[in-house]
């Protein structure tokens, strides 16, 4: 435990990963996590009153922080031109209202997105890996992935292998994640951990650690098909474990809450538990995301009603 | 902190609860036999916001004249009305009460913050919420309290007099007058001089229920006034929350008499931090033990025993955390931290603090702006304190956390029981068999485990040692307001009814 919290070279690294009982050791060594304890400090913070300028401030990064998700069978070409139309500009009507952070679509799509978003910041995520239920082959799911990266996609959401983490392969998991950030290649990886299926929060707290040792960038909680999804407190627990990786190793890496966040007030307090459990540096697209769909027209009717007064109702807002 | 001073990149604008929901009088008299008087010689004092220092309004300063006529307004009202009504008619009452505290939540609120300094996210969760808890708690008690004597006759005491501390003023007032009415019992009750609001407020909550005249009085006052109800003897009982000082004072005052006391008094609370506990949430329960209330909280966990293994990682957790505690406006919803309740209450923080320094303990707050007016001081963590220190031994009832070290088990239990107070203590640990064995080796009235702070009205409360006697809370929270007689074996017709108004006979029926 104080290994975790003092220091974490490449060496110890090496040697956490060099067995299934070292990284299992080091995982199950980490503090646990009070579950009655965390869901308590999770519905205080909900408690946190966020108003006028504070709002307005808030609502913009919100909108920034998006990764505008379609991830349904019957997606097609035209649904993503018009969800990308939107994320460039979701809101026509105001001009100062900023771009999303990424559209997020299954590799076939990618290249419409590519298409769609080309001179825009708007970034392409992809998931891959099999997603969302992650059953396939490993040979399989790296192919996904070099699809997706060779089709244009800046960012790659895999699923880890929930069944090897449960029944205590860490190590497999760990070797998948690697071999899936390699195939990346340049491209941001974004690690879903589906804390929906992993019953504890010491488990999220342990998937978590296994995914940053890997070398993911962002850790995600959900894929959206499992329920629960992205709760407060789940977001919180990995928050707090990106704060402690970064300071025992130095590298920063990001949280993705997806799935279930569908109000403005859901979002703000997901934006106070970043701000007050890994602090303010996390507070940009580069280090937050939210992964969501209806969030967005949420956020532009509240918006509007920040500078308006008044409440335009969703016929206002385009439906994706 | 982000409270006051540095702005961060995502500053909380300003979310003030709205002042108007509360209409303070200018003035205001006693409560007494169901109507406000003024006191017989006229004497008043101001009660001030702590946070602005803006006086709030007079209030009465009831002398021994007026408490002698209330004691016999309670005494009346015992005599006539409320001790032989059945136990099930004095529940609709106590019901009616609650209800109305409910609905009146948000005035008892504001009020409350604005009296005592507290922040408003407190008064507003915790104080008035769990005030109307007790209130339906013990009304269902009222119609049940054979149950509750292992068939043992109960009867009323008679005329209570209650005297109750300035922080958690209406949540004391509560805890008092719930379980004594309950059990069939008037009550004469002096709140704190500094917060005598909310008992002024509920005053006129009881004229709403329609409680019958004199069952509740209130008279307000200092020291002087608290006295005389403790020394009156038409007084059958003295509850009594506030200071060991003051508490020694009381039985000293009623030792010889036939007064019973209960007196919940002051405590110096170890909050044990072994290696292997949740250390994010320990470090939370560790914050909300000494900083909820800015720590003006008799079971306050202001001393934290931290194994020596994990010490630094506990306490580098510790002062990032206290770095977003929100220090400010205690009516502005996002505040963590209010005002300090007074001026002397300042003062004494002030020099329990500098003499840790002066004994060598290191002193550590994080950056944070104090407002120019009011009485505040900030979080405040002293670490390499020792056993003998000042800081350690006395309470502060303060914002001030004292660190100490242990390395097994039994130094922890040790160092913990070493007080002369014995109200409550924490123990955060994963492994449930250290848990129950360090809970059991521990002298406090409640321990907590993997928690802190945590009330309710089922939870019996009170303290060993120096701390007090008396339970409040529960069934064993009766206790303090019943007389038991001999085994009722003839189901309701026993001794008990011999002995004047009998409280549950009826009822058994």
């Amino acid at each position: 435990m104080t290994a975790t919290l003092t220091g974490l070279d490449p060496g110890t690294v090496e040697d956490l990963i060099s067995s299934d009982a070292s990284l299992r050791r080091f995982l199950r060594g980490l503090p646990g996590v009070d579950q009655v304890g965390a869901d308590a400090r999770s519905a205080a913070l909900a408690t946190r009153s966020i108003k006028t300028t504070a709002k307005a401030w808030a609502l913009d990064l919100a909108i920034r922080l998006i990764d505008l998700t379609t991830l349904e069978g019957a997606d097609t070409p035209g649904k993503v031109r018009s969800l990308c139309a939107k994320a460039r500009r979701p809101d026509p009507a105001d001009p100062t209202t900023p771009p999303v952070a990424a559209v997020c679509v299954y590799p076939d799509l990618v290249p419409v997105a590519v298409e769609a978003l080309r001179g825009s910041p708007v970034q392409v995520a992809s998931v891959a890996t099999a997603f969302p239920a992650g059953r396939a082959a490993l040979p399989v799911k790296l192919a996904d992935t070099a699809d997706a990266v060779a089709a244009g996609a800046h960012e790659i959401d895999m699923v880890i292998d929930r069944g090897a983490f449960l029944s205590g392969r860490y190590l497999q998991v760990y070797e998948e994640i690697r071999a899936v950030k390699e195939a990346c290649g340049t491209a941001h990886l974004k690690v879903i951990l589906e804390t929906g299926e992993l019953t504890t929060y010491d488990n999220v707290r342990r998937a978590s650690w296994l995914a940053m040792l890997a070398g993911g960038d962002f850790i995600k909680t959900s894929t959206g098909k499992v329920f629960p999804a992205a709760t407060l407190p789940v977001t919180l627990v990995m928050l707090g474990a990106v704060r402690d990786y970064r300071a025992a190793t130095g590298r920063q890496v990001g949280v993705k809450p997806a799935g279930g966040i569908r109000t403005t007030k859901d979002a703000l307090r997901h934006l106070v538990q970043v701000n007050e459990i890994a602090g303010e540096d996390w507070l940009d697209p580069r280090w937050f995301r939210l992964g969501a769909s209806s969030l967005l027209n949420d956020l532009l009717m509240q918006r509007t009603k920040a500078a308006t007064g008044r409440y335009c109702g969703p016929d206002y807002v385009s439906l994706d | 902190m982000t409270g006051s001073g540095i702005s961060s990149a995502f500053s909380y604008a300003p979310a003030p609860e709205s002042r108007a929901v509360v209409d303070i009088a200018p003035s205001y008299g006693l409560f007494i036999d169901g109507e406000f008087t003024e006191p017989a010689d006229g004497g008043t004092f101001k009660t001030v916001n702590p946070a602005t220092e803006e006086v709030l309004c007079e209030v009465s300063d009831a002398g021994a004249g007026d408490v002698d006529r209330a004691v016999r307004a309670a005494r009346r009202a015992y005599e006539r009305t409320w001790s032989r009504l059945p136990g099930r008619e004095r529940a609709k009452y106590l019901f009616r009460i609650a209800r109305i505290l409910q609905e009146r939540a948000r005035e008892f609120a504001v009020l409350e913050t604005l009296d005592n300094g507290k922040p408003i996210k407190e008064s507003r969760d915790v104080d008035v919420p769990l005030s109307a808890a007790w209130f339906f708690y013990y009304a269902g008690w009222a119609d049940k309290l054979r149950y509750a004597t292992g068939g043992r006759t109960a009867r009323p005491l008679g005329v209570v007099g209650q005297v109750i501390p300035w922080n958690f003023p209406l949540m004391m007032l509560a805890w008092k007058v719930a379980p004594a009415l309950a059990c069939g019992n008037t009550v004469v009750l002096k709140p704190a001089e500094t917060t005598p609001l909310t008992a002024l407020l509920f005053a006129e909550v009881c004229r709403q229920a329609e409680l019958p005249p004199g069952v509740v009085n209130i008279v307000t006052g200092a020291g002087e006034t608290g006295r005389a109800v403790a020394g009156h003897p038409g007084v059958d009982k003295v509850a009594f929350t506030g200071s060991t000082e003051v508490g020694k004072a009381i039985a000293r005052q009623v030792a010889g008499t036939s007064k019973k006391v209960t007196l919940e008094l002051g405590g110096k609370a170890a909050n044990i931090v072994f290696d292997d506990a949740a250390v994010d949430q320990a470090v939370e329960g560790v914050v909300s033990g000494i900083f909820f209330n800015q720590g003006h909280v008799c079971c306050a966990g202001s001393r934290l025993l931290v194994q020596e293994s994990v010490h630094d990682e506990v306490l580098d957790s510790l002062r990032r955390r206290l770095g977003t505690l929100r220090l400010g406006d205690p009516l502005d919803k996002n505040t963590d931290i209010g005002a300090i309740n007074s001026a002397g209450q300042l003062a004494r923080i002030h020099e329990l603090a500098n003499a840790g320094e002066a004994e060598g303990a290191q002193r550590w707050s994080p950056a944070c702006e104090l407002p120019d007016q009011g009485y505040w001081f900030p979080p405040t963590v002293f670490t390499g304190v020792s056993q003998a220190h000042r800081i350690a031994r006395e309470e502060i009832f303060g914002p001030v956390l004292s660190v100490l070290t242990f390395r097994t088990a039994e130094e922890a239990v040790e160092k913990a029981n070493n007080t002369p107070y014995g109200l409550a203590a924490g123990v955060w640990t994963e492994k449930g068999s250290r848990a129950l064995w360090t809970a059991a080796r521990l002298r406090a009235g409640v321990v907590w485990t993997n928690t802190y702070n945590r009330f309710d009205p089922a939870s019996p409360f009170g303290g060993y040692k120096e701390s007090g006697y008396g339970r409040e809370g529960g069934r064993h929270g009766l206790d303090a307001y019943l007389a038991l007689d001999g085994l009722d074996h003839d189901g309701g017709t026993g001794p008990g009814l011999d002995h004047g108004p009998g409280v549950d006979l009826e009822d058994a029926r």
